[in-house]
């Protein structure tokens, strides 16, 4: 694209009119508009629910509107199918990955339109694996191409789906949340890719539920509401506050709860918890702390720190584990999952899809699902008993059902989380344990989750979870535990957390802070799945991670 | 607390009632499919052999049926956990040799120099403890050595139905009716004998049919299998014991054949190794049929009794109005693709409706 044409703009090149989708009796989309301007990041807001996916799901082919029209390039368009779209160059990063797991890095990313020997039925292998890694490259991610993409830790999976995404020519790409699992130097990166993609004239749908995050990015924004668009505007006209007004019509502060609270009773004591990792080393090397009553901890520190395999510890998923348990007083006997909720502990997991939900059954068959001893009358579980309880979190925890009958999958992603809340709640708990409970949820429903939080506090639950979101952290957590390597390397209290204190923490060991080093951090995660074959006189990880830095030619940013 | 959120619920909530009301029809429809497909069968078949509909054959159609339908329970758990037991023919074919052995050759204590012949009630205990085991050691291979059902099952296939020759060298056990002098009458009653006019085999796919359906849907573990079936690692970290809801389930699936194997031995009055072979077969394809799903989490177990009476009223009818062998094989395989590619259809719909 030449100077000339750039200064052409606003340049349209795909224009949604009009339109509208109906599911059965449902309106998931009124009659609306939206545009996208060529080589600039077009910000799609809305809550969950108002529309946003079933549109992006119009635009890449996945559905076809009830009415309207797309035009591309000014020419009426319709996609019968994912594939014509990717035809027409629109390609489609989802939210929830689509990868196979039981496939390689390098054969996901040619999946579908892979490099073949000339003239031949056969995959060219090394030239896909070389294409593969000068993507990656191109991404600044150490990540193997012959690495099984099962093995890669979720950001990394989603680097390897932008990568897919890159590897067909497109010249309008959707990222639909691509950064909830990403760290913040990933995010980083990740930017620098999107800025580079405009560079060479391709435009972005960009869906994110990270306000500061799109206004960094975004160049336009226009907002869903209950099906409806409420409104578009360029970026540089607006704040948060005003697209929080639009969105649901209340203002960030109520977001971030926090609230005042004297802790009381210890109620969990974790001494000198270590987990080997498989092949030699430490996962988690001698981690002691505790939390009280009405306290919240937060549990901060980059992907592959052994935050989520602490947690795992705490429930029993992990016999290798050595270390002692109180929970209120009392050591922890129990070593199945079960024998930890009867104590008084629940996981509520990151994977909500993966490990969450129970996508076969129903929003009140969720939710009682660990804790249904407590429904029986006689040998049966009493339906009354259970729909007392159901209803109860229903409406204790705001989640958007139409009734308790609904299949799990027909709710949002953040009333999926709640469902996954309460089914812990209703094991009456002394300890809540939430994984990373904000990911891939809206605003409003962060806001209900935060405050849920603030309020279990109050009634006396010690509440541990774990965030890579620095706000998140310092603005709900009463205390902040900072993990790094498997090591506890900090412990803030509230008033004490600075952003630069805890990122200092999270990378300690591996030198001075820096955006290489904590990228550094992910070729951790690589080695610890990819195994010790390629680096087995190698023993501790961080030998490894720089071995791989060295390896790595890493364009300057 | 009042949530500013549960307020703006309700407005989605009316919106939506006008498709909950279709979708629970749907669904109902959708459980019944395999039902509306059997009276259709049951009419065809009336129209074409007037006899079809005399409730002398609906009898017979009934009785066996039960045989189907006693297997297909018990497979019915082990799907539901998106597991497979195919088994189940072999442990038909070894329980009725054990319970063929113990009434004809009586069991011989060497040491003792006497031969002893068991009551008939203990006979039937010791072949249903048989197929408890045998589903016991399908379950321990499953769980315990993570072995993948299909082939921990395969194996069971073929060692049990050795075992079942074994008893007998490959002979038959004949003559199952016992001997008043050694007190071991009674056996044929089981599959010959009737209350209040009714076939005992009938009698037990309702009594088989009603527990389990009451244990599938109301009982924790019954909830358990569900889990299990649709997501495992959300079923683990909710607290199940994974492993040991799965054990039970290939327990149940052996006792439920070890029951049905009981119930052939007594209706023929006779033991053959080659009892029960291809069963498993049956048994899966009347699951199938019923509406559940081989990934697991989704069907019931009444409509696997269904689904075993659209396999027998489709065999027995095919045969009434003189089909040959051969075509009733050919029609029971379409029929059988037929309906799961009309689930795959409901579900896709159903999918597409619920993400809306």
């Amino acid at each position: 694209m030449s100077a000339a044409d750039r200064e052409m703009a606003p340049d349209i090149v795909l224009r949604a009119e009009g339109i509208t989708k109906i599911y059965g009796g449902t309106v998931a989309l009124d009659n609306v508009d939206f545009t996208v301007y060529r080589g600039k990041v077009n910000v799609l807001i809305g809550e969950n629910g108002a529309g946003k996916s079933t549109l992006m799901k119009i635009i890449a082919g996945a559905e076809t509107a009830t009415r309207g029209r797309l035009l591309l390039e000014g020419q009426p368009v319709h996609f019968k199918s994912p594939r014509e779209a990717a035809r027409a160059g629109i390609g489609m990063i989802y939210q929830e990955l689509n990868l196979f797991p039981n496939l390689s890095v390098a054969e996901n990313i040619f999946l579908d339109h892979e490099a073949m020997r000339r003239r031949g039925f056969l995959v060219d292998r090394r030239r896909q694996q070389e294409a593969a890694r000068r993507l990656l490259e191109r991404l600044e991610q150490p990540i193997d191409p012959q690495a099984l993409v099962g093995n890669l830790r979720l950001g990394q999976q989603q680097i390897v789906e932008i990568a897919k995404a890159l590897a067909r020519d497109v010249r309008i790409l959707i990222m639909d949340e691509p950064t909830s699992a990403l760290t913040t130097a990933e995010v980083e990166i990740l930017f620098r890719v999107i800025r580079e993609l405009k560079e060479q004239g391709v435009s972005i749908i960009y869906i994110s539920h990270k306000l500061e995050e799109l206004l960094r990015i975004g160049d336009y924004v226009t907002i869903l509401r209950d099906s409806h668009r409420v409104a578009e505007a360029p970026v540089s006209a607006i704040d948060v506050n005003w697209i929080v007004e639009q969105m649901i019509g209340r203002s960030v502060s109520e977001t971030y709860i926090h609230q005042e609270r004297t802790p009381g009773q210890e109620l969990l004591r974790v001494e000198h918890l270590s987990l080997p990792r498989p092949g030699g080393g430490l996962l988690l090397d001698d981690v002691s702390f505790q939390v009280r009553a009405g306290e919240i901890v937060a549990l901060y520190g980059l992907l592959g720190a052994g935050r989520s395999e602490l947690l795992e510890c705490l429930m029993g998923l992990h016999p290798e584990a050595s270390g002692a348990l109180w929970v209120a007083g009392q050591p922890v006997r129990g070593r199945t999952v079960g024998e930890r909720i009867a104590e008084g502990l629940v996981l509520v997991p990151e994977d909500r899809q993966r490990e969450g939900l129970v996508p076969t059954l129903s929003v009140a068959h969720n939710m009682v699902l660990a804790s249904l001893r407590r429904y029986l009358s006689g040998l049966a579980l009493s339906r009354k008993k259970e729909l007392t309880a159901v209803r109860r979190l229903i409406s204790d925890l705001g989640i958007k059902a139409p009734s308790p009958q609904t299949l799990i999958e027909a709710l949002s992603g953040g009333n999926q989380q709640k469902v996954v809340v309460a089914r812990g709640l209703l094991t009456e708990p002394r300890v809540l344990l939430l994984d990373e409970p904000t990911r891939g949820i809206d605003i409003g429903a962060k806001a209900d989750l935060f405050r849920l939080m603030n309020r279990l506090a109050s009634e006396g639950l010690g509440v541990l979870f774990v965030s890579s979101e620095l706000r998140e952290v310092m603005s709900v957590a009463d205390r902040i535990l900072v993990l790094a390597r498997g090591r506890l390397t900090g412990e803030f209290r509230r008033e004490e957390a600075s952003e630069e204190a805890l990122v200092a923490a999270a990378s300690a060991g591996q030198g001075p802070v820096s955006e290489k080093e904590e990228t550094g951090e992910w070729s951790t995660g690589g080695t610890l799945q990819t195994g010790t074959a390629d680096s087995s006189q190698i023993a501790t990880p961080a030998a490894s991670a720089s071995k791989e830095r060295c390896d790595q030619p890493r364009p300057q940013a | 607390m009042r949530n500013p959120s549960s307020l703006a619920s309700r407005e989605p909530a009316a919106r939506r009632s006008f498709t909950l009301q279709r979708r629970q029809i749907q669904t109902l429809l959708f459980q019944l499919r395999a039902f509306v497909a059997l009276i259709i069968l049951v009419i065809i078949f009336s129209i074409l052999s007037p006899d079809f509909l005399t409730l002398n054959d609906l009898t017979i159609v009934a009785e066996h049926v039960s045989i189907n339908a006693l297997l297909a329970i018990g497979q019915s758990f082990v799907i539901l956990t998106a597991g497979i037991d195919l088994s189940v023919g072999s442990i038909v074919g070894l329980t009725a040799m054990v319970a063929g052995y113990l009434i004809s050759q009586g069991l011989p204590l060497p040491m003792f120099g006497v031969v002893v012949y068991f009551n008939v009630w203990v006979v039937i205990l010791i072949s249903l403890l048989v197929g408890i085991v045998l589903g016991l050691i399908n379950g321990l291979v499953i769980t315990r050595l993570s072995v993948a059902p299909f082939i921990a099952t395969l194996g069971m296939l073929y060692a049990a139905r050795g075992l079942a020759l074994l008893t007998s060298n490959g002979a038959t056990f004949p003559d199952l009716g016992g001997d008043p002098s050694l007190g071991n009458t009674g056996f044929p009653f089981l599959g010959t004998g009737n209350i209040l006019g009714v076939p005992m085999p009938i009698w037990l796919m309702i009594l088989f049919g009603v527990v389990a359906s009451f244990v599938a849907s109301r009982t924790p573990f019954g909830r358990q299998v569900y889990a299990i079936g649709g997501n495992e690692r959300a079923a683990r970290l909710s607290g199940i014991r994974v492993n040991r809801v799965k054990l039970l389930v290939y327990v149940i699936s052996g006792f439920c054949a070890a029951m049905t194997g009981l119930v052939i031995a007594s209706q023929l009055q006779a033991a053959q190794p080659a009892t029960g072979e291809s069963y498993e077969l049956n048994a899966i394809a009347a699951v199938v049929l019923g509406g559940t799903s081989l990934f697991g989490g989704r069907g019931t177990i009444l409509g696997s009794i269904i689904g075993a009476f659209v396999i027998g009223v489709l065999s027995d009818g095919l045969v009434l109005i003189g089909v040959s062998e051969f075509w009733q094989m050919v029609i029971k395989g379409a029929v059988i693709v037929l309906a799961v590619v009309i689930d795959q259809l409901q579900q896709r719909w159903q999918k597409r409706a619920a993400l809306a």
